[in-house]
């Protein structure tokens, strides 16, 4: 699922496309978890989602053109190195390895 | 019974071996199986401190016919890869996200309400001091055992689903009688496993919502 579970748009230097079987189940269960608009606007910000509409199409739950698309969005996407930054903080956040680093400052290794 | 899933630990970063309290927990989610499958059918699956990803890539194993995304969470950047390693040797690493931060900092906010299954596997053993160094992060909870659990357990109403559940690992110290209690307003609680671990005598909390 890459990192489309967080809030913020992605800067990139490199990222992996592999092939994933499509399962609409699956892509199904997770539409109502996920915040589609900021979803869309991460993806475009790293070249992907092109295909997708803005907004979560009304008859998405029986267009299976567009379930196609956001499944592979999803699955297939992910970002290797990179960063995240959060559109309202502006604060950035290293990924490597395909891992988002989202410790709020080097502290808390010592912290806990 | 379900084996442990394979799993190579990185050479430095001092991340935690899987042990009797790992194993302990993996009983305790098949025990639950039934469970999980019928009532929590989870979409969301979190693991906090995954360390060495077995704990994470076995609940993928367990419930493989039920389609969910499991995001696992460590403090230690050496732990975060070799969960996401174990994921791949056992090619659930489609379904399986790996973020680096402290417990559960990063998904609090935009997993509110959405968490169907959380496990956590905490540093429990009681100790004069807070963990001083990567190492003593695996085990070291200060002077209750429960340091750190008990900076998670505030966030765990808000994250868990209606219809989802939480295990914990504590030791008999931790004074399980007491933990089952004070959230009693919130959570409900009760033990799901115990048994001796080598010299430690271990329990499998279960917390669910109080609607």
């Amino acid at each position: 699922m890459g990192n489309s579970n967080l809030k913020e748009f992605v800067d990139f230097n490199h990222k992996k496309k592999k092939s994933v079987e499509f399962n609409d189940v699956f892509v199904k269960r997770m539409v109502p978890k996920i915040d589609y608009p900021v979803l869309v606007q991460a993806a475009k910000s790293v070249g992907e989602g092109n295909d997708l509409p803005t907004e979560l199409p009304p008859d998405w739950e029986n267009n299976e053109e567009f379930l196609k698309n956001l499944h592979e969005l999803l699955m297939s996407v992910e970002i290797i190195d990179g960063e995240l930054e959060c559109p309202e903080s502006g604060r950035k956040f290293m990924i490597r390895e395909g891992i988002p680093n989202m410790l709020a400052n080097e502290d808390e290794v010592e912290e806990s | 019974m379900l084996p442990t899933p394979d799993y190579k630990l990185e050479k430095e970063g001092d991340v935690y071996s899987p042990a009797e309290d790992t194993f302990l927990l993996l009983d305790a989610i098949e025990q639950e199986m039934k469970f999980l499958r019928s009532t929590v059918n989870p979409k969301i699956v979190v693991e906090v401190g995954s360390g060495s990803g077995v704990v994470t890539t076995f609940i993928q194993q367990l419930l493989a016919d039920i389609p969910f995304i499991s995001l696992a969470t460590d403090l230690n950047f050496y732990a975060t890869r070799c969960t996401k390693r174990t994921a791949e040797i056992n090619k659930v690493s489609e379904t399986v996200d790996v973020v680096q931060c402290d417990l559960v900092s990063a998904i609090t906010k935009r997993l509110q309400g959405n968490v169907d299954l959380l496990v956590f596997n905490p540093p429990y053993v009681p100790t004069e001091e807070l963990a001083q160094n990567q190492s003593e992060l695996c085990f070291a909870g200060g002077e209750t055992g429960r340091c750190v659990l008990d900076r998670l357990m505030p966030h765990i109403p808000n994250l868990l689903s209606s219809q989802g559940v939480f295990y914990v690992i504590a030791l008999k110290q931790n004074n399980v009688p007491e933990m089952l209690k004070k959230y009693a307003n919130f959570l409900t609680g009760s033990i799901v496993l115990e048994r001796w671990c080598g010299i430690e005598y271990l329990y499998v909390l279960k917390f669910q919502r109080i609607l």
